[in-house]
């Protein structure tokens, strides 16, 4: 293979190579410094007279007299069956000091997308054991989900619990989890690692890690590899796969790294113009293919910054996935355990996954009651704040009391809690059954006598 | 000079989706095909012996050096029949076609004909020999689904007299009509996706498009031919609302584009379409729609391109006289595409590094909606709703302000409703029609002489509210005056049964004119008892208790429902009377 050692300009990840034969755009490119020390990247732009190489690693020792390798490929993941259980730098290099990956097949890690008229709509209700996801805000099979959080709330306990708990009811189907970190912590890898080694999790688990003070630039293709791991087991092999991606938000702003160094035009707050087409080819690569027996579940999890659900990350997220689950910082200073905020929560594949059949009849009634009840009851704690307690209504004090009981009884649960969906609803007419029967004007009459708690004494 | 041929060049540069070639002999919008693998791409600039071309497909891999081909030709569609019940990417080619030539994934380098060039279609001609057609005229019908459509000259046609017509089984490329002059006329049509097709004359709109939505057709009603725009933060409802109008809208042809949008919700819109009924034709959604689906991952010049495509289309069915509502989800996304390729090309940047040119895109795009009169002297219209997903909500952000000053309806989602589970999630105070005095005739003759006097007094009743909640927020509802609280009631009532509407249920999801007025009149019914009963002094906490009242929100989950409405109009009068009656003495 031909090496130049035609590198003329180094900015950031970014290597400027002049004077090359023809190379292909996103081909992956091996550089080799002087030491001898290999480093991977990727062509960002071609053409004749010089070619743009994006560095995944640091480019401290890339020097002038490094030589540049063109592979003629892009990249590829080689993967296979035997991946479960492994444990991989967030460039796919094994970490746990086993075996290098004995590649089954070699997969590009673009990932292309998945035809709309091949798909298969997203059905199956996947049991968590978090009333809050459950019940208010059902997560289903193919779904993309993320956990919109902030920093110091409790979001990895959050999804490690869904990741123990995740279950599709009398389902005994092969399933996986993908876990990919971008950029976190020493410390909270080994809160993750732990929890996977406790509850024997790795065996069916495929592990990324990007910590932090690994290279930024390799937090690009992590999510990718994390990805096409998830895809090959799904679509080939066919396991149900829960793909666990986080922090997006480091993800992203390794992205706006490259954009600058790219002396790109920059969009809103600096992050590129194309961030939203970026984000939609890696949350996009979930679903479920008619015919194929696997699916890819994704569960991101984003630190929103300054909890401002309106920066630009957790927005483009919104506007691609189907749904969001928010971590609110009152509730977690309240010291509610998981600390999710329904009210801005939302799955929107949730009517799809329940009902009779498949949850219960009475499933999206009780949650349209407990949601309506719960916002005005939170809205008159501003008001109580105002004229005081006792200057409520009889009602208005009632809904006031549900919205208590709906955080501490409902929202409340252990981490190691595991309810089940006919455990979480009849919860939720314990608590419905503290209102007058009159408020609850979106429950049918039928469904009342049914299941109301009063009634169901009386039977 | 050399003359305008299928001239080749050579690639100098490839960045992303934009690549630069050189050597070639081409025009503004020439589709070119790119590289070895020949992939689909379009000239979007010259720059001396450059051509800087967008790429519909992924250019990975792609090298400098590789060859380009002009094909001569703009980007263009294919028109005839088997358009209905197709599902296309942004540049028209059949997905369903796709799945079976590359597989579940969307691979590239692959073409597929916009329309089957082997299924053959009963042609029954409306025209005979030695009559005379012009531009647009209708020469024949194909019963292509239940619905029959039309056969026509092409817009760019010289006419001519007929010389011969045939009948019988076709294919589209086969010739089913001569003229003098020698053309050949065909099924199909091709036509230039950037070129609006012509009309003789836009009329005005007066003619309101039902949705059967009670807060659109109620308050804030299109036209027949108009625009409107739907904003609103993720998780608001958009798509939900959207896909009602689709369902339900009273056009005869839609024309769905999900530009830039979740792959799942294309999939779900093709799994119900088919097995959902249209409310008139009793036959299934699907039969009358035309799906384009540019998800977001798929390639971004293709996303810039699918909007085009379905307009086309949608005038299309236009010229045959049928009205169309198209609805393009998200146009958001649409402008991100020209932001990302404007970005690539390193253009100046306008407002947040929106291209310059973005408002003169986005009103030439709405402005080919239109009632018309077509070539063929009928009547037919376009209806364009598009969807705005603003950054944060934030409705003065370039693309919703720049849409804002085109379209005449605008529907504003509001995510604090949606967050109360009130849907759909349109905020009745922010949004507005721009068609209320056009179409108040038709509302006049068609509904009832009373439906213009009943909207003014139902938004009058809503914005009361407003003024009073703010009282309210600050001191409860109880130190209101007693008007004021009766007010609140009917407030609720207005909200609660008229505005809110259950796109799941079988039969809220549609909602016809005569029952929107039927459950308007009795809310109005119940204030004018109320307020009458609080001048004689009934205390409002009776008034707004009354127990008849209680049954009108499940009239809306009601086929039959006109005997209900008239009980509980007689039971609300007999129980307010009894009131009266109490506290006379």
């Amino acid at each position: 293979m031909k090496e130049y050692r035609t590198i003329n300009k180094i900015a950031g990840p970014l290597v400027f190579v002049e004077k090359t034969e023809p190379v292909g755009y996103e081909e992956l490119v091996n550089i080799v410094q002087s030491d001898g020390t290999v480093k991977r990247g990727q062509v960002l732009d071609t053409s004749d007279d010089f070619v743009v190489v994006q560095v995944f690693e640091s480019t401290a020792g890339i020097g002038r007299d490094s030589g540049v390798r063109f592979t003629g490929e892009t990249i590829k993941m080689p993967v296979s069956r035997d991946m479960l259980g492994r444990i991989l730098s967030g460039a796919g290099k094994p970490k746990d000091g086993g075996p290098d990956i004995v590649p089954e097949k070699r997969l590009d890690i673009g990932g292309a997308a998945i035809n709309p008229y091949a798909r298969q709509s997203p059905a199956d209700f996947i049991q968590t054991g978090i009333s809050t996801i459950d019940a208010t805000n059902t997560l289903v099979r193919g779904q993309k989900l993320p956990i919109f959080s902030g920093s110091g709330l409790p979001h990895n306990e959050i999804a490690l619990q869904i990741a123990r708990q995740a279950r599709v009811p009398g389902s005994t189907e092969d399933f996986a989890v993908v876990f990919a970190a971008m950029g976190i912590t020493k410390e909270e890898e080994n809160q993750f690692m732990a929890d996977f080694e406790r509850t024997g999790a790795l065996e069916h688990a495929v592990v990324f890690l990007n910590l932090a003070d690994d290279p930024a630039v390799e937090r690009i293709i992590t999510p990718r590899l994390a990805l096409t791991t998830a895809e090959y087991l799904a679509f080939e092999l066919g396991y149900h796969v829960l793909v666990i991606l986080t922090d997006m938000t480091n993800y992203c702003e390794a992205l706006r790294q490259i954009g600058a160094a790219r002396e790109e035009v920059p969009g809103r707050r600096g992050y590129p113009g194309y961030m939203y087409t970026d984000l939609a080819s890696l949350y996009e690569r979930a679903g479920l293919i008619k015919g194929l027996k696997g699916s890819v579940t994704q569960l991101s999890i984003l630190t929103m910054p300054g909890d401002d659900i309106t920066h630009p990350i957790p927005d483009l997220s919104g506007y691609i996935t189907e749904g969001q689950i928010v971590v609110n910082r009152d509730l977690h200073r309240k010291g509610i355990y998981p600390p999710i905020n329904v009210l801005p929560s939302l799955s929107r594949l949730m009517n799809n996954g329940i009902g009779e059949g498949k949850t219960r009849e009475d499933h999206k009634k009780v949650t349209d009651q407990m949601y309506a009840g719960y916002a005005e009851g939170n809205d008159l704690r501003g008001l109580v704040a105002i004229v005081g307690k006792d200057a409520l209504s009889e009602r208005d004090q009632r809904l006031l009391e549900f919205a208590d009981h709906f955080e501490n009884r409902f929202v409340r649960q252990g981490h190691d809690e595991n309810r089940t969906i006919e455990d979480s609803l009849d919860l939720a007419w314990e608590l419905l059954a503290t209102l007058p029967e009159e408020l609850l004007v979106r429950i049918d009459r039928g469904l009342i006598q049914k299941y109301h708690p009063k009634y169901r004494k009386e039977a | 000079m050399e003359v305008k041929g299928n001239s080749k060049g050579i690639l100098k540069r490839i960045s992303g989706p934009v690549v630069t070639a050189v050597g070639l002999n081409a025009h503004m919008y020439d589709v070119v095909q790119v590289g070895d693998e020949e992939l689909m791409g379009e000239v979007i600039r010259i720059e001396g012996d450059k051509t800087i071309i967008q790429v519909y497909e992924n250019t990975s891999g792609i090298r400098p050096g590789e060859p380009v081909a002009n094909t001569g030709l703009s980007l263009a569609v294919e028109l005839g029949p088997g358009l209905l019940t197709s599902i296309y990417d942004g540049i028209q080619r059949p997905l369903e076609v796709l799945v079976s030539k590359m597989g579940n994934f969307i691979e590239r380098g692959v073409t597929a004909p916009g329309l089957s060039h082997e299924k053959l279609w009963e042609f029954v001609p409306v025209v005979k020999k030695g009559d005379s057609v012009v531009a647009g005229t209708v020469i024949g019908e194909v019963q292509e689904t239940n619905i029959l459509t039309k056969i026509m000259v092409s817009p760019r046609s010289k006419g001519g007299v007929i010389t011969d017509i045939k009948s019988g089984e076709f294919t589209i490329d086969d010739v089913v009509c001569t003229l003098d002059t020698g053309e050949e006329i065909k099924m199909m049509q091709v036509w230039p996706v950037r070129v609006p097709r012509p009309v003789t004359e836009k009329m005005n709109p007066d003619i309101p498009l039902i949705t059967g939505q009670r807060i659109l057709d109620g308050l804030f009603p299109i036209a027949k031919g108009g625009t409107a725009a739907i904003p609103g933060p993720f998780g608001s409802g958009k798509t939900v609302t959207q896909q009602a109008l689709a369902k339900w809208s009273d056009a005869q042809i839609v024309v769905y584009i999900g530009c830039g949008e979740r792959g799942n919700e294309m999939t779900e819109v093709l799994t119900e379409f088919p097995e959902l009924e249209d409310p008139k034709s009793g036959k299934p959604l699907m039969e009358r729609t035309v799906l384009i689906a540019n998800t977001s991952n798929m390639p971004v010049a293709a996303r810039e391109a699918s909007v085009y495509t379905g307009i086309t289309i949608a005038e299309y069915f236009r010229d045959m006289g049928f009205d169309v509502s198209l609805m393009a989800d998200s146009t958001s996304r649409w402008a991100e595409a020209m932001r990302e390729i404007s970005s690539r090309l390193e253009e100046m940047p306008g407002e947040e590094g929106y291209p310059a040119y973005l408002a003169a895109r986005l009103s030439e795009f709405y402005e080919r909606a239109g009632r018309v009169e077509t070539l063929n002297h009928e009547s037919g219209s376009v209806t364009v709703i598009g969807a705005v997903s603003p950054p944060g909500g934030d409705f003065s952000e370039p693309v919703t302000q720049n849409t804002l000053r085109i379209v005449k309806c605008f529907w504003a989602l509001d995510a604090k409703l949606s967050q109360r589970r009130h849907f759909p999630a349109i905020n009745w105070l922010n949004s507005y029609s721009l068609y209320l005095d056009t179409l108040s005739k038709w509302y006049d003759e068609n509904v009832s002489p009373e439906w213009n006097g009943l909207r003014i007094w139902a938004m009058e009743v809503l914005q009361k509210e407003a003024e009073l909640q703010e009282i309210v927020q600050l001191v409860g509802s109880d130190a209101l005056p007693d008007e004021e609280q009766i007010t609140i009631e009917v407030a609720r009532m207005l909200r609660e049964i008229f505005l809110q509407q259950n796109a799941f249920d079988p039969v809220d999801t549609y909602c016809s004119m005569e029952k929107q007025y039927d459950i308007m009149k009795a809310i109005k019914n119940y204030a004018v008892l109320a307020y009458g009963a609080q001048k004689l002094g009934v205390p409002p906490t009776k008034i707004t208790t009354i127990a008849a009242k209680n049954d009108l929100p499940q009239v809306k989950f009601m086929t039959e429902y006109k005997e209900e409405v008239a009980r509980i109009n007689k039971a609300m009068e007999t129980e307010v009377g009894k009131l009266k009656e109490a506290y006379q003495k």
